[in-house]
């Protein structure tokens, strides 16, 4: 379960905890073409790490394994709150929160639906669901949109509501590949700032895979994967030295994911 | 029994939650509503009325008496029904896996069979309504079967459904895209249900060919059908009833196999 909102001793507690997420020795084929190599690392409670690479990176097979669509073969692993997810897959699953590339809200149902029906999916009463997914909706600013079909929302609030049914079960980790994908600046700005907030103000860890350099706040955690393999993970100045003392964030993406191809 | 920490009732929470969503879908969609129930009206108005005098049904179990023909593939028409909703219910699994929404179920901490039984069940019990209410429309052909029928005819449905959607289910783990889904109407819908015991009965296939025979036999439609006919007339098929079951177990068994994530079968799908 998430901490209590603005618990500060709650955030405290959990970042001496196990990692929220700990990737270790993942690798992975489609076939014969080999996707991910040996990928490593780990984010902590609280935390706001940034998945950076270029599209066909390996992000959203990564995200596949660690949301157990499908097992990655031994040795690697994958622990959520030092739960391996082979092992314990429902334990691991129940922490986390997602928010996947492509759009999976249904969209002949209504938002509030859509909500409720991911509550029933994690076993969460009918009353509690719909309790907390007004709540959610509300932070999101789409409570008047509940009843509206999700057909009938822009492409922003059909994001938004996204992140509502992730976090409407409480997850300690929130997963977001691509969040922003499609979207305007002011919308992808929005959700950003929601996301970014929820780490702040409640301690949720938070691993957000994009291709946007422009995504990577200056205080997060970066993981930077290239062609299947983590090529430079820290702060951004951790980064930026990985990268031969890169200039800046951009220079240290270029130089990185050239050395990839090379 | 907890799993990821939901205890039983959580578990029947999510078997309600997707019973839900499956029947609100089915509302929202009312073309899907009306085509389901005209389609078996248009055998039965148009097919049977044309064929009556050309097939002759003689006097076999479970009928006492010369039968109408309308009378005699009503029963083969709501095993179509449910052929139909198991098939549709496998191209909706395909489209959900396309547009993401399948991850949403899949990423459930309960596990993957209990899921993929909860969607299964969900769709059958959609089926089931669709049989009810093609039944009660077919009371205007004088198909009058006893009303003890209607109720014996359940189990029978049931079972038949959960046969017919899990071969759906296992079709679907292996349906790569959604325009692969004209090669099932072509090479399962079709050969199913005119290879079975449907429309004719077995012995004038067998009169006709004996490969097709055996052939229809062993079809799992035939025996659905089967199943049906004997409880529509408040009678039970041990045969017909034991062959659906043990297919179950089969085409059930495959899909789980086939939506397992240490198989990866999703995986070799993904990787196209």
């Amino acid at each position: 379960m998430r901490p209590d909102h603005h618990s500060t001793s709650a955030i405290e507690a959990v970042s001496h905890a196990a990692p929220a997420l700990e990737v270790a020795r993942l690798s992975f084929a489609y076939g014969a073409r080999q996707v991910l190599h040996d990928a490593a690392f780990r984010v902590m409670p609280g935390e706001f790490a940034v998945l950076l690479g270029p599209n066909g990176a390996g992000k959203s097979t990564l995200f596949a394994l660690i949301t157990r669509l499908f097992d990655a073969p031994p040795p690697g692993s994958v622990r959520i709150f030092g739960t391996e997810m082979r092992e314990e897959p429902g334990a691991a699953l129940a922490r986390l929160g997602l928010v996947f590339q492509q759009p999976t809200l249904d969209p002949d149902i209504s938002v509030i639906e859509n909500l409720l029906y991911h509550g029933a999916l994690h076993g969460l009463p009918r009353a509690e669901s719909r309790r907390r997914a007004m709540h959610e909706l509300e932070r999101v600013e789409l409570a008047d949109r509940a009843g509206s079909t999700v057909r009938a929302l822009s492409g922003g609030q059909r994001r938004r509501a996204e992140v509502a049914r992730a976090l409407l079960t409480q997850p300690a980790l929130l997963l977001l590949d691509e969040a922003t994908t499609g979207l305007d600046m002011p919308s992808r700005a929005a959700v950003r700032r929601h996301v970014r907030n929820l780490c702040t103000t409640e301690g949720l860890a938070v691993l957000w895979a994009t291709h946007l350099i422009e995504e990577v706040p200056e205080e997060a955690r970066v993981i930077m994967l290239a062609e299947g393999r983590v090529r430079a993970e820290g702060t951004v100045p951790e980064v930026l030295a990985q990268a031969a003392q890169a200039p800046d964030l951009p220079d240290a993406f270029a130089r990185l994911t050239a050395s990839a191809k090379g | 029994m907890a799993h990821g920490g939901i205890p039983l009732s959580g578990w029947l929470r999510c078997l309600s939650g997707i019973v839900r969503r499956e029947a609100l879908r089915f509302v929202h969609q009312r073309g899907r509503f009306f085509s389901a129930l005209v389609r078996p009206l248009v055998w039965l108005a148009i097919f049977a009325a044309g064929f009556r005098f050309v097939l002759g049904v003689s006097i076999s179990p479970p009928y006492q008496t010369y039968v109408l023909y309308e009378v005699y593939i009503v029963p083969g028409l709501a095993g179509m029904v449910l052929l139909f909703q198991g098939m549709q219910s496998s191209l909706s699994m395909v489209y959900d896996r396309e547009v993401g929404s399948m991850r949403v179920l899949l990423t459930s901490p309960l596990p993957r069979w209990w899921l993929l039984f909860c969607k299964l069940l969900a769709a059958v019990l959609v089926g089931i309504a669709q049989v009810y209410v093609f039944l009660l429309v077919a009371r205007f052909w004088e198909v009058e079967p006893p009303l003890i029928g209607y109720l014996t005819v359940l189990p029978a449905l049931i079972l038949s459904g959960m046969m017919l959607g899990a071969l759906g289910l296992l079709l679907s783990s292996w349906i790569k895209q959604l325009e692969n889904f004209a090669g099932v109407m072509n090479f399962v819908i079709f050969p199913m249900f005119f290879a079975s015991s449907a429309l004719y009965p077995l012995w004038r296939v067998q009169e006709a060919s004996l490969p097709l025979w055996y052939v229809c036999q062993a079809n799992p439609f035939t025996q659905a059908v089967e199943l049906i006919r004997f409880a529509l007339y408040g009678q039970f098929d041990p045969v017909s009833c034991a062959a659906v079951t043990v297919a179950l177990l089969v085409f059930g068994g495959a899909a789980v196999l086939g939506y397992d994530p240490q198989r990866g079968m999703l995986a070799r799908r993904a990787a196209g």
